[in-house]
C-alpha cells in the first residue's frame, strides 16, 4: 500500500528533495543523491504524473521516494500506487479508512505495472 | 462471441462493487460533484439535459440472448423517470418547435422511455435512469458479464472491431482476439486512466475496412507482410469532432506480437505531450497534425526503450494468443434437416415468403455472405418510423433475444449503423426468420438504403448537443417511406450528429447533417462527400460543408434537392445499375448538389 501522509505534516529532515514539475521528461532528470522525487496534480485528472512516477520506477529504476502532491483523493491512490507511488499527501477532508478499502478490492489486474511488471497472461 | 473466464467474472464484480461504494460516499458528501463526475464516467454515468445517461460497453458488438433480456429488464425496470420530470422534458422539448414534412405530418419531439439506444461504437445507451439506482443496474450488468467500464471519460475507451469479425468472407484474419488482448491491457490501465482526452481504438481484419479506421485515435489493420506473417498496419491521430483528421499511418507493419507495446508508446507519449490546456486540441489528432514526424519519431523511440529497457513485458505470446481466441467460441451448428409434418410447415412459411416482393428486398438487403457457405449474416433493421435511430424498446430487446435463440445459436451483434445483425444463421432458416422478423417490425428492407440513417440522441437528451437530431432523422424517414423511391436511391449514407462532437458521424456521412446553434435557435450545416473508408464510400475522408447552415424546416427539402441532383445526373454503371450517389458526386463534383441545396433556401426564394 501507499503511505499516507497528512495534510499540512511539517517536512521530513535531511530529505533531498526533487520537485518534479508536470512538464519535465522524467527519463532526462539527474536523480543522483535524491531521496524523494515529489509529482504534483495540479488537478486529480490531469495524468501527467502517472507516467512520471512510472518512468522514474520503472525505466529509471529511481528506489526512493516517490510521492503524490497537490489534488490527491482516495479513488486515485491505487493506480498511483500501481505505477510507482510510495507515499502520497491527501488532500483536506479525506477519509484515510476508506482508502484502505480501495487496497483490497481487486485481486489482480490485467496489464502489468511498475510494482508487477508482468502482466496477469505472463503470471499465470 | 468471447467467453468470461472466472477472473473476468470476478473483475467486473469488484468494478460494480467499487461503483457502489464511490456512489455511497459521493451520497454521504464525501466526494463532491467534481470528484465523483470523473468516477461515474468512467463506468458510463453521464448527466444530461434532464437525466443520467448510462452507456453500457458491448465490446465488438457481440451480445447474447441472455444479455440482451438483462438490458430489456434494465429498460423495462430502470430506464423510467419520475412522472414530473418527464412532462418536464417534454414540454420544454416541445417548445423547440416542429419539423414540418413536405407533403407529411409536422414532426415534434416525443419522449420515450424504457427503451435502450445502440450507438455507432456498438455500446447501448439509456436515458432515464435515475443515479441513486445506478449501482444496483451495475451489479445487474454484473451479473450478466456487463458493465460501463471507460465507455467514457478520458481514458481508453470500449474497443470497436467491424461487424463481421471472424465470419467475414474476406477476412485477412480475426481481429476479435487481438481486440479483446488489447481490451483487457487498457482495463483499469493505471498509467492511461486521466489522458488528455478520450482516446478510441479500432480493429479491422477484412480486406474491406468496415471500422472506419482513418476516423480513430488509433485504426489497426489486419495485414500480412511478404513473407505471410501477420501483423497490423497502424494509424495514429484520425478523429472527428471540429476539426476531422484522418489517422497518420505510423506502422506499415507491426508484427502482432508488439501490438501492446507499440500502443502503450503511442500513448504514452500523448499522455506526457498532449494539450491540457483547451479541450478542443486535447485529442491526440491535434498532437499528431502539429509534431508531425517528431511525434512518430518520439513514439518509435518510447517503443524502443520499452523493448530494450523494460524488457517488452507485454509481448504477446503465442499461448496468450491461443488462449485468447479460444476464449472466442464459435457456436456448433448442425445441419437442419427437417422432416414430416416440420418439413410440410416449412414449405408453406417458404412459399409464403417468395410470394411476398418484400422478401426479396430482405434478401437483398438484410442478408449478407457468411464465411460459412451454408450459413447467412442477418441484419435486423431498427430503423423505422415512430422510433429514433437505433432505438430498442424492452419488448423489442425480448424479441431480438427470441430470435437470436431461435436463429442464430443465442448471438446477436450490434453494428456501428445502429443495428442489430444475427450472426450464425442458416440459410434454410431465412424465410422461417422473415416470417418473425417482420410481425416484429424488424425486417423492413432498408439496410444500407438512405432511412437506414445514424443519428445521435441530439438535444433532446443530450447537454452538449446544440441542436435536435431525431425529429430530423424522422422527418427524412417520413418524407423516404417509398422503398421503391429507396431503392431507386440506392446505397447511401446519411449521417446526423447533433453537435460537432460528431457522435452521430456526420464527417462520415455521404450527406452530413450537423447541429449548430446560432441565436439560440436549431440550424443545421450540410455536408457532401464524406467517407467512412468502405469500399462503397472510398478512402476516409470529411464532407464537405454546401454553405450557410439551414433552419430545421429548411433541411428535409434540401436533403430532397440534393437526391433530386443525384437522380438527374447518374449515369448507368457497369453492373447494369446506377451509379452510385456517392460515385455521382465523385464523378462531377459538389458544385451542382451545392447549387440544389442553396437554391432550396426558403428565404433566397422568397428574395430572389
Amino acid at each position: 500500500m501507499i503511505r499516507l501522509i497528512a495534510a499540512g505534516s511539517p517536512p521530513e529532515e535531511n530529505q533531498n528533495v526533487l520537485v518534479l514539475p508536470n512538464d519535465v521528461d522524467a527519463l532526462d532528470v539527474p536523480l543522483e543523491g535524491v531521496d524523494r522525487i515529489e509529482l504534483d496534480f495540479p488537478r486529480f485528472t490531469d495524468g501527467r504524473a502517472f507516467t512520471q512516477a512510472r518512468l522514474l520506477r520503472q525505466r529509471r529504476r529511481f528506489g526512493g521516494d516517490i510521492r503524490a502532491t497537490g489534488d490527491v483523493g482516495i479513488d486515485q491512490l491505487v493506480q498511483m500506487h500501481r505505477v510507482g507511488f510510495s507515499s502520497a499527501v491527501l488532500k483536506e477532508g479525506q477519509d484515510p479508512a476508506d482508502a484502505e478499502r480501495q487496497f483490497a478490492r481487486f485481486q489482480a489486474f490485467y496489464q502489468g505495472d511498475a510494482v508487477e511488471t508482468a502482466p496477469l497472461f505472463a503470471r499465470r | 462471441m468471447y467467453r468470461y473466464t472466472d477472473f473476468d467474472r470476478q473483475f467486473v464484480r469488484a468494478r460494480a462493487d467499487q461503483y457502489r461504494d464511490q456512489l455511497e460516499r459521493w451520497q454521504a458528501g464525501k466526494l463532491s460533484d467534481d470528484e465523483f463526475k470523473p468516477l461515474r464516467l468512467q463506468n458510463g454515468w453521464y448527466v444530461q439535459r434532464y437525466a443520467p445517461m448510462l452507456r453500457v460497453a458491448v465490446p465488438y458488438g457481440e451480445i447474447s440472448s441472455l444479455q440482451l433480456r438483462a438490458l430489456a429488464k434494465i429498460a423495462r425496470d430502470y430506464d423510467q423517470p419520475d412522472t414530473a420530470l418527464l412532462a418536464e422534458a417534454q414540454h420544454k422539448q416541445l417548445a423547440l418547435g416542429e419539423v414540418p414534412v413536405p407533403g407529411g405530418a409536422p414532426v415534434g419531439t416525443k419522449l420515450q422511455t424504457g427503451y435502450g439506444h445502440f450507438t455507432t461504437r456498438t455500446n447501448v445507451q439509456y436515458n432515464w435512469i435515475p443515479l441513486h439506482k445506478s449501482a444496483d443496474v451495475m451489479d445487474l450488468l454484473a451479473s450478466v458479464n456487463m458493465h460501463g467500464i471507460q465507455t467514457s471519460g478520458n481514458t481508453i475507451r470500449n474497443i470497436t472491431t467491424e461487424e463481421l469479425a471472424g465470419i467475414a468472407p474476406d477476412e485477412v484474419a480475426d481481429p476479435r482476439p487481438f481486440a479483446e488482448i488489447l481490451r483487457q491491457w487498457s482495463t483499469l490501465h493505471p498509467e492511461f486512466a486521466f489522458l488528455p482526452r478520450k482516446f478510441k481504438v479500432a480493429l479491422n481484419g477484412a480486406e474491406e475496412d468496415r471500422a472506419a479506421l482513418g476516423w480513430y485515435d488509433i485504426g489497426l489493420q489486419l495485414v500480412r507482410s511478404e513473407a505471410g506473417e501477420l501483423g497490423f498496419k497502424v494509424r495514429v491521430g484520425g478523429g472527428m469532432g471540429r476539426t476531422p483528421i484522418i489517422g497518420t499511418v505510423v506502422r506499415e507493419f507491426l508484427p502482432w506480437q508488439h501490438l501492446l507495446t507499440y500502443v502503450e508508446a503511442c500513448i504514452r507519449v500523448y499522455n506526457e505531450y498532449g494539450r491540457r490546456d483547451n479541450l478542443w486540441k486535447a485529442r491526440i489528432k491535434v498532437l499528431v497534425k502539429a509534431e508531425g514526424q517528431r511525434y512518430i519519431d518520439k513514439v518509435e523511440e518510447e517503443f524502443r526503450q520499452i523493448v530494450e529497457v523494460d524488457g517488452a513485458p507485454h509481448t504477446i505470446t503465442q499461448a496468450e494468443y491461443d488462449r485468447v481466441q479460444a476464449c472466442f467460441v464459435n457456436p456448433p451448428l448442425a445441419p437442419r434437416t427437417r422432416q414430416g409434418a416440420d418439413a410440410r410447415l416449412h414449405e408453406i412459411v417458404r412459399a409464403d415468403a417468395e410470394a411476398d416482393p418484400q422478401y426479396r428486398r430482405w434478401l437483398q438487403r438484410n442478408v449478407r455472405a457468411h464465411r460459412d457457405p451454408a450459413l447467412r449474416v442477418v441484419t435486423l433493421s431498427f430503423k423505422r418510423l415512430g422510433q429514433a435511430p437505433g432505438d430498442a424498446t424492452a419488448e423489442q430487446l425480448e424479441t431480438a433475444a427470441e430470435l437470436a435463440d431461435q436463429f442464430s445459436a443465442a448471438e446477436a451483434r450490434i453494428t456501428h449503423e445502429q443495428n442489430l445483425i444475427l450472426p450464425w444463421v442458416h440459410a434454410q432458416d431465412l424465410p422461417a426468420l422473415y416470417a418473425t422478423a417482420r410481425k416484429a417490425g424488424l425486417a423492413r428492407p432498408n439496410i444500407g438504403l438512405l432511412t437506414d440513417m445514424i443519428a445521435c440522441p441530439g438535444g433532446d437528451f443530450c447537454s452538449l448537443a446544440n441542436a435536435r437530431s431525431l425529429p430530423i432523422a424522422e422527418a427524412i424517414t417520413q418524407r423516404f417511406q417509398d422503398l421503391d423511391e429507396e431503392f431507386d436511391l440506392g446505397d447511401i449514407r446519411l449521417n446526423i450528429s447533433g453537435c460537432i462532437n460528431s457522435c452521430g458521424h456526420h464527417h462520415a456521412g455521404h450527406i452530413g447533417i450537423l447541429g449548430v446553434d446560432k441565436d439560440g435557435k436549431e440550424w443545421y450545416q450540410v455536408t457532401l462527400g464524406g467517407a467512412d473508408g468502405t469500399d462503397l464510400s472510398g478512402p476516409a475522408l470529411p464532407g464537405k460543408v454546401v454553405g450557410p447552415s439551414f433552419s430545421a424546416a429548411e433541411v428535409p427539402v434540401v436533403i430532397e434537392a440534393v437526391l433530386d441532383t443525384y437522380r438527374q445526373l447518374r449515369q448507368p454503371a457497369a453492373n447494369g445499375r446506377a451509379e452510385t450517389f456517392i460515385a455521382t458526386l465523385r464523378r462531377v463534383g459538389m458544385d451542382p448538389f451545392k447549387a440544389a441545396a442553396n437554391g432550396a433556401r426558403f428565404v433566397e426564394r422568397e428574395t430572389a
